[in-house]
C-alpha cells in the first residue's frame, strides 16, 4: 500500500503551493517600493512575462512550436489602441477584455486550420499567418496608421479613480494584478486533467490519439486560451505605452518571446518570469551601451542554451540544487 | 496595348531575375533540409557572408567581379564546414525548436559581427562595364545584369540537375534523402555526404548573396529580412526537391515583383496568402512527399 499511498500523495501534493512560488511575487511587490523611479520599465517587464507565460502554455505544455505568436499580442494591442484612439472608448479594463476576446477569436480561427499540421509546415504556417496579419495592418493605413502606428491613446482612469502618473505607479500595479490573475488561471489549467492531456500530446501525440484523446480539439482550445492571454499582454502594452506600431506584430517580437521562454525554461510557468525579466533587463542595459554587443551576446547565449542548458535557467538552478542536496550523502 | 505588353514583359523579366536569386540562395537550403531534416534559419547568413566577401574583394582589393563571386562562394562554402561539424551536427536528431533556436542565434551573431566590421549602412558594389546598363534583345531593352543573372540561374539548374541525376555522388545524396538508414546500411558515408552538401549549399547561398547585392542591396540585416522568403521557397517547393525549389523560387519572384508593382500598398501580401493556401492544401509542398 505504501507505493499506492505515495502515488496518491504525489498526485494531490503537486498542485499545492510551494513556499518558493511566493518569491517572484515578493520580488515584484518589493520592486514597487525599492525602485520607484523605474516602474514604467517595470510594467514593461511584467507585460513581457505575461506574453512569455501565454507562450509557455502552448509551447511548454502542448509542444506547439510557433514562430508567429506576436500575431496575438498585436491583435490585442491594436484592439485596445483602436478602441481608445479611434472609437473613443478608453475604459482600460474593458479594453483589456476586448483585446483578449479579439486575440482569442483569431487564435481559434487560425488554430482550427493550422493545428492539423506539425513540424516545418506548422512553423511556416504560423510564420506566414503572422506576417500576413502584419501586412494587412500595414495596408489598412487609414485605420491602423500603417507604418506610423496608432498614436493618441489616452485611457480613462482605472476604475474611474486611479489616474496615470508620470512614474507609472498605477500602470505597474495594474500590470502586476493582471499578471497575477492570468497566472492563477494558467496554473489552474496546467494542473487540471486538461493540462495533463496537453502534456500527453506533447510527449506522444499518436499515443494520445490511440487512447481516444481528442487531440485537435485540445490543441485548438489551449491555442485559443494562449492567444487570449497574449492579447491581454498586447492590450496592456497599448494602454501603458499609449501607442501601437507595426512592431507589435513583427517576427522579431515572436522570436524574442520564444527566446525569453527558452532562457527561463519551458513547461514550468515560472520559466517565463525569469527568462522575460532577465531578457528585458539585459536588453535595457546592454543595448544602451552597444546594440551589436547585445545582439551578439543574445545570439551566443541562444546557441549555448540550446547546446548545454536545454531546460533553461530554472533547469540549471534545479540541477545545481539537486547536486547540492545530494552532495553530503 | 503595346504599352501593356511591354509592362507585362518587364514585370515577368524582373520577376524571373529576382526568382533566380531566390533559387540560387535557397536551393542549398532545400537540399540540406531534405537530407538532414534540419530547420536552418541561418542559411541567409551564409548568403549575406557571400555578399560581404564579394563586396570586399571587388571594392577593397580591386578584384574583377566574376572571379570575386566565385572566390566568395568557395570561401564561404569552406568556412561553413566547421559550423556543420561543430554546431549543426549535434542537433540533427533534436526537435525543430532546438534547431530553430540555434540557427536564430547564429543569425543574430552574424548580424552583429557584420555590423561591427562593415557598419549598418548598405554596401555599394561596382558592376563591370559589360554588365552595367541595358542591352537590346529582340527589340526589347533589358538590364544586362538581370539577363546575366537569369543565364546564371539556368546554367546552375542544369549543372545541379546533372550532378544530382547523373553522377554517383548525386545518386548517393538522393538515396540518403529518400531513406537515410537504408543508405547507411548500404555503406554510403552519410556523414561525409552531409558535410559536402552543407558546404555546397552554403557556397551556392554565398554565390546568390554576391549576385543579389545589386538587386536587393546588402546590409547586415539581409539574413533576417529575406529569411522568410528562403523558407517559403523550400516549404512551397517541397523539401529536398530541386525542381520544387526552382518552380517555387520563380513563382515567388514573379508574383512578389508583380504584386509590389501593381498594388504597392499591399507589399508582400500576395506571397504570404498564396503560401498559406498552398501549404494548407499541400502540407508537403508542390513536389514534396507527404
Amino acid at each position: 500500500m505504501a507505493a499506492a499511498d505515495s502515488a496518491v500523495t504525489f498526485l494531490t501534493e503537486r498542485h499545492r503551493w510551494h513556499w518558493s512560488e511566493a518569491l517572484p511575487w515578493i520580488v515584484a511587490v518589493g520592486c514597487f517600493f525599492v525602485f520607484p523611479g523605474y516602474l514604467a520599465f517595470g510594467a514593461q517587464i511584467l507585460i513581457a512575462i505575461l506574453f512569455a507565460l501565454s507562450l509557455d502554455l502552448i509551447l511548454g505544455y502542448a509542444g506547439i512550436v510557433t514562430l508567429g505568436h506576436a500575431a496575438f499580442f498585436g491583435a490585442g494591442a491594436y484592439t485596445a489602441g483602436l478602441l481608445a484612439a479611434r472609437l473613443g472608448w478608453s475604459e482600460p479594463l474593458s479594453c483589456l477584455v476586448l483585446g483578449a476576446v479579439a486575440a482569442a477569436a483569431l487564435g481559434f480561427v487560425s488554430g482550427w486550420f493550422l493545428l492539423r499540421y506539425a513540424g516545418l509546415t506548422l512553423l511556416m504556417l504560423t510564420l506566414a499567418a503572422a506576417v500576413l496579419l502584419s501586412e494587412f495592418a500595414n495596408a489598412q493605413a487609414d485605420i491602423t496608421g500603417g507604418f506610423d502606428g496608432v498614436t493618441g491613446i489616452e485611457m480613462w482612469p482605472l476604475f474611474g479613480v486611479f489616474n496615470y502618473d508620470l512614474y507609472g505607479h498605477t500602470n505597474y500595479v495594474y500590470a502586476l494584478a493582471t499578471l497575477f490573475a492570468v497566472f492563477l488561471a494558467a496554473r489552474r489549467i496546467v494542473h487540471s486533467p486538461f493540462g495533463q492531456a496537453l502534456i500527453g500530446i506533447r510527449e506522444n501525440t499518436n499515443r494520445m490519439r490511440a487512447i481516444g484523446s481528442p487531440v485537435h480539439r485540445r490543441l485548438v482550445t489551449v491555442y485559443t486560451i494562449s492567444a487570449g492571454m497574449a492579447g491581454i499582454a498586447g492590450a496592456l502594452f497599448a494602454e501603458t505605452n499609449a501607442f501601437v506600431t507595426l512592431d507589435v506584430l513583427s517576427f522579431q517580437r515572436s522570436a524574442a518571446v520564444l527566446v525569453m521562454l527558452i532562457f527561463g525554461g519551458t513547461g514550468r510557468l515560472y520559466g517565463a518570469f525569469f527568462g522575460a525579466a532577465i531578457y528585458m533587463l539585459l536588453e535595457h542595459n546592454l543595448a544602451k551601451l552597444n546594440p551589436q554587443f547585445w545582439e551578439f551576446g543574445l545570439g551566443a547565449a541562444l546557441v549555448l542554451t540550446v547546446l548545454f542548458a536545454r531546460r533553461g535557467l530554472l533547469g540549471l538552478v534545479e540541477d545545481f540544487g539537486a547536486r547540492f542536496r545530494s552532495a553530503p550523502s | 496595348m503595346a504599352h501593356i505588353a511591354d509592362v507585362t514583359f518587364n514585370l515577368l523579366f524582373d520577376g524571373l531575375a529576382y526568382g533566380m536569386i531566390l533559387f540560387i540562395i535557397s536551393v542549398g537550403l532545400s537540399v540540406t533540409m531534405g537530407l538532414m531534416g534540419f530547420v536552418n534559419l541561418a542559411h541567409g547568413a551564409f548568403a549575406m557572408a557571400g555578399g560581404f566577401v564579394t563586396v570586399t574583394l571587388v571594392g577593397k582589393l580591386g578584384m574583377p567581379f566574376l572571379p570575386a563571386l566565385l572566390l566568395a562562394s568557395v570561401v564561404v562554402g569552406a568556412a561553413s564546414v566547421p559550423f556543420e561539424r561543430l554546431l549543426y551536427r549535434r542537433l540533427y536528431k533534436a526537435g525543430e525548436l532546438d534547431q530553430v533556436l540555434m540557427s536564430v542565434g547564429l543569425v543574430l551573431i552574424a548580424g552583429a559581427a557584420f555590423t561591427f566590421v562593415y557598419g549598418p549602412a548598405p554596401q555599394a558594389l561596382k558592376l563591370p562595364a559589360a554588365l552595367d546598363g541595358p542591352v537590346t534583345v529582340f527589340g526589347q531593352s533589358l538590364s544586362a545584369y538581370r539577363l546575366f543573372m537569369v543565364a546564371v540561374g539556368f546554367l546552375l539548374i542544369a549543372a545541379l540537375w546533372f550532378a544530382f541525376e547523373r553522377t554517383g555522388v548525386g545518386a548517393r545524396v538522393r538515396a540518403a534523402v529518400d531513406n537515410r538508414r537504408m543508405a547507411q546500411s548500404l555503406g554510403i558515408d552519410v556523414d561525409l555526404l552531409f558535410t559536402l552538401t552543407f558546404a555546397l549549399g552554403s557556397g551556392l547561398a554565398a554565390l546568390g548573396g554576391g549576385l543579389a547585392v545589386d538587386i536587393t542591396g546588402l546590409t547586415p540585416a539581409f539574413a533576417v529580412q529575406y529569411l522568410v522568403f528562403f523558407l517559403i521557397v523550400v516549404a512551397v517547393g517541397g523539401l529536398g526537391s530541386l525542381k520544387g525549389a526552382f518552380v517555387a523560387a520563380l513563382l515567388l519572384g514573379i508574383i512578389d515583383n508583380a504584386g509590389k508593382y501593381l498594388y504597392p500598398e499591399g507589399g508582400g501580401y500576395f506571397i504570404y496568402a498564396a503560401t498559406m493556401l498552398l501549404l494548407l492544401l499541400r502540407p508537403a509542398g508542390l513536389y514534396g512527399r507527404g
